[in-house]
């Protein structure tokens, strides 16, 4: 049944449409706009998933440091906002309090709108390519490319922390008032900025199906199971891997940047090592190379968060470290292995496959 | 040369420091190949060994000569008691050991949060271990001193253990070739768990070590992970040598990035070293020359 | 699934596979001079000389740690080399090695190594395509290539086309790996043990399949397999502690009286084998 909806041709446009009348007509309806608004914020982390889903589950390239471009689309978002609350020429707050009065030559372009949502996009989409490439063609991988990557996050959330007057430090930016002219405490205002984020989100899961169906995904997925036979063949995987890391780190960024209007901060503690890992649970628990396992996974963990931090504070910590040892270690496929093989238990598989990952929900 | 030696002695301090974090993961994550996350944790754990055995010894001096071998053995049945559980079931899925044993991390974390309280505690030093030495108008701290002979006494300790004893023998049979090393009769099984027993007991003695340096805390182990795993890297994997080289070589950056700029501008700078350094060694310093494909 | 009896290798289709336009292959030639490797400060391979011409299937045979795979691996860009190995005129080595094999260049690995999570259809499909660009590899695949087609045909495996390729039986995962070479179109086809593990029915295929494909193309095999060899080499380099030791037909090789020594006659090196 979900195999026939996801992978067929009129299937996905089903399931579109369900998600799409789920958002759009019953969410806004059937919720508070405290919880609203606590949804858009998983919707935003969600996008990370769709990128580390097709990064780490299709490409093999597990990215410990997606808070990087998480938080280079935050911070770029978040500087337009306090330069566009400051006003023409103005300065924002923090800047006066910590630092010496003056905004930073590198803060100006994000005076402009335009130029702002450009390099939301840009920014990350350069470094990641810049990176990709020399990490991707002297073929850095596996654990090395773990390593570096979640390298790469604590060393841009320790730059943040030391550069105090520029970025706010440890508290981050914050007190936003509005989001490209229109007032952020107001909640029609917030309910557009939800369904911004479904839209976009949405897009991005039509993005990655195209991706998945499509030959160049068949070649992520033999890149990442035999790189040497590719190479044999006369692709670059090299290509191919910072192709895909790319992506990821653009649907990153751009989930970083609805993040800042949405929940109304970005600091370094969003985008370290600990939060850098941290999106990969739900990635895990909901099927790493299927298409809709990251996003779903990913929802119900902040949900679960929310929700058992609400009652018992510390326990979420052992919550989070059950799941990480449970499901890796015996569910590496994801909960969509389990609906599958339930499904696929009446049909007589050939012989059971090891790794589960690598086929289509 | 005023300038310079104060922050020669600042990076080799700084080195001796990620040596004793890295050197436990060179042998679990080097020799075995299985990326231990909860490596830091086990740094905690030795951490929290000294500040126990402060408290039930008293004395400063007395207490830290305790806790050094005690850290050893609590990080060694910590690490012991992951390998049976969970790590011996995925030596063919190293990418997944990361996530689990991550998962193991904030376990312990939290663990550590609720025995001993969210604030960091503090381990007093013992008096023979306060003040400087003087050498050449050059005041060195006695802490710092100490942990550097530490990490020397390990480094040392871990290569008889590797070369001369029938124990290393073993270990490197099986690193080498590990069907080959079961057909010759040796258990690889009873190699793996001492070996990671060992690599977690030095995690536990680096543990100890640090709280010389400055308060503990349940996230202690987080702030040495990262940098520890990028020690072994740069050094090349299954060679104590490159991590030696690795760690003062990173350590000494750091110190005189740090001079001219911020510590954190520092942090950043090296770490830009550190992925032009693999365009040129994409294996690090030290490589062993195969033919095979991996 | 395993059951392999039944679909065996089709010659017709892997003759329209193949085709007829055989003048694109007529200069095609591999020429290896003075190649070395060098692993640290041990030679694996010395001093090689080694020419190969389009329409004659040669062998490349040896006592193990002869360096026969070592001298493929150089010829591919695996390991480093120096010396030289061109093939059409173009010097291969100190290219990367998806390079190499846009020059055409292919080759097959001892233990077959096929996209085991991907399908039939799908391994041959990716063979096929080095040459798409971005918006062909970004659409879903509507119809399947012509080439695709004829060598699902000619593997035998057309009725197994959305199988997972790692569930195949041993042999029809090397043929697999023989119809991505062709789809690839590679010119010069580096076989390493394609027969080993297969049944004496399935190597007369293999062996009649690869004869064809000599006849047009410049195949190496390394083999093992002396029945297979004297069945269907024309040519054969012996190769022992990374030198040639020998060149010449099957008949020739065998009364070099170096080659008995070290490989044929001594049972020993047989045994091994």
């Amino acid at each position: 049944m979900i195999r026939t909806l996801t992978t067929g041709r009129t299937g996905p446009l089903i399931l579109l449409a369900i998600a799409a009348i789920l958002l759009f007509a019953v969410a806004p309806i059937a919720l508070s706009p405290f919880r609203l608004s606590l949804l858009a914020r998983f919707l935003c982390v969600a996008m990370v998933a769709v990128g580390i889903g097709l990064a780490w589950g299709r490409g093999g390239l597990l990215t410990l440091g997606q808070g990087l471009y998480f938080g280079l689309g935050a911070y770029v978002m978040a500087m337009h906002l306090k330069l566009a609350d400051a006003g023409p020429g103005g300065v924002p707050d923090f800047m006066t309090l910590y630092g010496t009065g003056e905004v930073p030559w590198w803060w100006e372009p994000m005076r402009s709108p335009v130029v702002t949502l450009v390099l939301i996009v840009l920014v990350p989409a350069t470094l990641a390519a810049a990176l990709g490439w020399a990490i991707f063609t002297r073929r850095v991988r596996g654990a090395y490319f773990a390593i570096l990557s979640q390298a790469l996050a604590a060393a841009f959330a320790i730059l943040l922390i030391g550069q105090q007057q520029t970025t706010g430090g440890t508290n981050g930016l914050n007190g936003f008032r509005a989001f490209f002219g229109y007032d952020l405490t107001d909640p029609v205002n917030q309910r557009m900025l939800f369904f911004i984020a479904a839209g976009v989100l949405l897009v991005m899961v039509v993005i990655a199906r195209q991706l998945m169906v499509s030959r160049f995904g068949e070649l992520l997925v033999a890149v990442r199971d035999a790189e040497d036979r590719v190479r044999f063949l006369g692709y670059d995987p090299a290509a191919v891997k910072t192709i895909v890391y790319v992506l990821a780190a653009v649907m990153a960024a751009v989930g970083g940047a609805l993040f800042v209007p949405i929940v109304g901060i970005i600091s370094p503690t969003d985008i370290g090592v600990v939060p850098s890992i941290g999106f990969l649970i739900g990635v895990a628990i909901g099927g790493r190379a299927t298409l809709l396992g990251p996003v779903l996974g990913s929802i119900a963990v902040s949900w679960a968060e929310t929700s058992v931090a609400e009652q018992f504070p510390s326990a979420w910590t052992y919550f989070q470290g059950a799941l990480f040892l449970g499901v890796i270690a015996f569910l590496p496929g994801g909960l969509a292995s389990i609906v599958r093989r339930r499904r696929a238990a009446p049909v007589t598989e050939p012989e059971p496959d090891p790794r589960p990952e690598g086929r289509t929900l | 040369m005023d300038l310079l030696l104060p922050q020669l002695f600042a990076g080799l301090s700084l080195g001796s420091v990620l040596l004793l974090a890295a050197l436990g993961l060179a042998l679990t994550f080097g020799q075995m190949g299985v990326i231990n996350m909860a490596h830091g944790e086990f740094m905690m754990a030795g951490a929290y060994t000294a500040f126990v055995t402060q408290a039930l010894v008293g004395n400063a001096g007395v207490s830290l000569l305790v806790a050094l071998p005690a850290g050893f053995l609590v990080g060694g049945v910590l690490g012991l008691i992951l390998e049976a559980t969970l790590i011996r079931r995925m030596y063919h899925r190293p990418l997944d050991t990361l996530l689990v044993t991550w998962g193991v991390a904030l376990l312990l974390q939290q663990v550590a949060r609720d025995v001993f309280g969210a604030p960091n505690v503090d381990v007093s030093v013992p008096t023979w271990l306060t003040g400087a030495v003087s050498i050449g108008g050059l005041a060195l701290p006695k802490t710092r001193l100490f942990i550097l002979a530490i990490a020397i006494v390990c480094v040392l300790a871990l290569a008889v253990v590797l070369r001369s004893t029938s124990l290393g023998r073993r270990i490197r049979a099986v690193v080498q070739n590990r069907d080959l090393a079961e057909a010759s009769g040796i258990s690889s099984r009873a190699t793996d768990r001492t070996t990671f027993f060992i690599g977690s007991g030095l995690a536990g003695i680096a543990g100890v070590a640090v709280t010389l340096l400055g308060s503990t805390g349940p996230n202690l182990g987080m702030s040495y992970i990262v940098d520890a795993f990028l020690v072994v890297v740069v050094g090349g994997i299954g060679h104590i040598k490159g991590t030696v080289i690795a760690a003062a070589a990173l350590g000494l950056m750091q110190a005189f990035f740090e001079f001219s700029t911020t510590a954190s501008i520092a942090k950043v700078l090296v770490f830009v070293v550190i992925i032009a350094f693999l365009q040129v060694r994409p294996q690090g310093l030290l490589v062993t020359r195969t033919r095979s494909l991996a | 699934m395993s059951d392999a009896t039944g679909e065996e290798i089709d010659l017709a289709s892997a003759e329209a596979l193949l085709g007829t336009d055989t003048d694109r292959f007529r200069h095609d030639y591999l020429e290896i001079r003075g190649l070395r490797v060098a692993f640290g400060g041990f030679v694996a391979v010395r001093d090689v000389d080694l020419t190969v011409t389009q329409g004659d299937l040669h062998f490349l045979i040896g006592p193990n740690g002869a360096g026969k795979t070592t001298l493929i691996d150089a010829v591919t860009g695996l390991v480093s080399a120096t010396g030289s190995a061109r093939f059409g005129g173009t010097e291969l080595l100190g290219r990367g090695t998806h390079r190499i094999a846009r020059e055409g260049v292919g080759r097959t690995f001892q233990t077959a190594s096929v996209f085991e999570e991907l399908t039939v259809l799908q391994n041959l499909d990716i063979a096929a395509g080095a040459r798409r660009g971005p918006m062909a590899l970004l659409r879903r695949r509507r119809d399947t290539p012509e080439a695709v087609e004829q060598a699902l045909e000619m593997t035998g495996l057309a009725s197994h086309r959305h199988t997972a390729a790692g569930v195949l039986a041993h042999g029809q995962k090397q043929w697999l790996e023989i119809g991505m070479l062709l789809v690839q179109d590679a010119h010069l086809l580096l076989l390493d043990e394609p027969v080993a593990g297969m049944t004496h029915a399935e190597r007369e295929e293999t062996g009649e399949l690869l004869r064809r494909i000599g006849s047009q193309r410049v195949v190496v095999v390394v083999e093992h397999d002396m029945e297979f060899l004297r069945s269907f080499a024309d040519s054969v380099t012996v190769m022992h502690q990374g030198q040639v030791l020998a060149e010449g037909t099957v008949a020739e090789v065998q009364q070099d009286p170096a080659v008995v020594e070290v490989y044929l006659g001594d049972p020993a090196a047989e045994g091994k084998q």
